[in-house]
């Protein structure tokens, strides 16, 4: 049966992948964002997962104004990295687990979460960010260490999914994953966030005590972190930081109660507060 | 209409389905510009590009005019606006300080002192606004 052993948080910065693809980590700007991922790159190298469920937001690449799913899940063979106005990320393709996707779907369906099931789908820095830091540099004719599951989350136009949603969906993800037969290992992965805001005068806004507060509660009560309504994302973590509701579908497919085995917290990267943390489930 | 509970936060829009109807062809026009012949074709002709977007007059000038702010307070989201941005050579960052009044490197020295702190950055009210 295939199995949730563990689920990663992890921020998305863009300018974190253009720092990797022009080979500028080592400055002494950067450095500090990357050191935090030096023990998660080991691990995840230890760990070996098969598939990775990957939560993150499209930001206005792969869906245009035109059409808002809140929860659409990547059901393509592959997923080409996208031209975001800046060019593509030099990074391999994304292989996906088309017959688990497809049995995620159905299964989500059935438990009463209507997803949207996107056949073609480019992917843009939010997801591809993620699996860098993770898995380190691969050049674009490469190939990613294991299948994604790609599901994108909107948080671009108000209201995106509520924390308790997400929570939910978490769970459903996990039942999902439990009913596919083949013995696979599979890591979810809960990206965006943390404390920021890209727009507009407040544009810059940082709260390291929200964000610590965030990843406190995200091990240790994640269903009372789960009901924070919207406003307290968009007052005390940027209009942007309410990206981090989809660090709740992450923590709902995990065990109530995990294990942290690694947490990394960098201010700045760009405009943003760098968060990142690695909880397993206690019976793997 | 329904109060909308994060009106009061400061310096701040946030892109709801008002914003996204008032911004439609603004931000549609805005993420054309991901792709590189859109880019070639803006670039080379912008007025007969924007012709081809029923935006409206006010809208239009503010893209002629990259007025960053202006466009965001005619339904414009920092996600599409920032397609506009990229396609000048402004990255994130130094759209925000452009976007602050701040100036690229004062921007840039706040973030590395720790950001914008949040005391002070809450509600309307601490900047002086309604």
């Amino acid at each position: 049966m295939a199995r949730i052993t563990a689920g990663v948080g992890c921020s998305h910065v863009p300018a974190i992948g253009v720092a990797m693809d022009t080979g500028i980590t080592e400055q002494p700007y950067w450095q500090p964002v990357f050191k935090g991922f030096e023990f998660s790159r080991k691990w995840i190298a230890e760990k070996k997962p098969d598939v990775i469920f990957l939560v993150y937001n499209d930001h206005c690449t792969a869906f245009d104004a035109s059409c808002i799913p809140t929860f659409a899940l990547g059901a393509a063979a592959t997923f080409t990295p996208a031209d975001e106005g800046w060019g593509p990320r030099p990074v391999p393709i994304v292989r996906n687990h088309q017959k688990l996707a497809s049995h995620i779907a159905q299964s989500l369906i059935l438990d009463e979460f209507d997803m949207t099931i996107m056949n073609e789908m480019e992917v843009d820095h939010g997801l591809t960010v993620p699996l860098s830091v993770m898995f380190g540099e691969i050049p674009a004719d490469g190939e990613w260490p294991c299948l994604v599951i790609p599901l994108a989350v909107n948080v671009v136009q108000y209201p995106a999914p509520t924390g308790n949603r997400c929570y939910q969906l978490g769970k459903a993800v996990r039942r999902a994953v439990e009913s596919f037969p083949e013995d696979l290992n599979v890591m979810i992965f809960g990206t965006g966030g943390m404390s920021h805001q890209l727009q507009y005068k407040r544009a810059g806004l940082i709260n390291p005590e929200f964000d610590k507060m965030f990843l406190d509660k995200l091990t240790q009560d994640p269903v009372g972190l789960s009901q924070m309504p919207h406003v307290d994302y968009l007052r005390e973590a940027g209009s942007e930081g309410v990206e981090m509701v989809m660090w709740h579908v992450m923590r709902g497919a995990l065990d109530d109660e995990v294990t942290e085995v690694h947490r990394h917290y960098h201010v700045p990267a760009s405009n943003t507060a760098v968060g990142h943390i690695i909880l397993e489930n206690k019976d793997i | 209409m329904t109060q909308k509970d994060y009106e009061d936060i400061p310096g701040t829009f946030v892109f709801d389905a008002d914003r996204s109807r008032e911004g439609y062809h603004l931000n549609q026009f805005c993420i054309s510009l991901r792709l590189q012949k859109n880019r070639d074709a803006f670039n080379a002709d912008e007025a007969a590009y924007l012709d081809k977007y029923p935006m409206t007059e006010a809208q239009r000038a503010a893209v002629v005019a990259r007025d960053w702010n202006l466009l965001l307070e005619l339904g414009g989201n920092i996600y599409y606006t920032s397609k506009l941005a990229a396609n000048d050579g402004i990255n994130f960052q130094n759209l925000a300080g452009l976007m602050t009044g701040m100036g690229v490197d004062d921007y840039r020295d706040m973030m590395l002192k720790g950001g914008r702190s949040i005391e002070g950055n809450r509600y309307k009210s601490e900047w002086g606004e309604d």
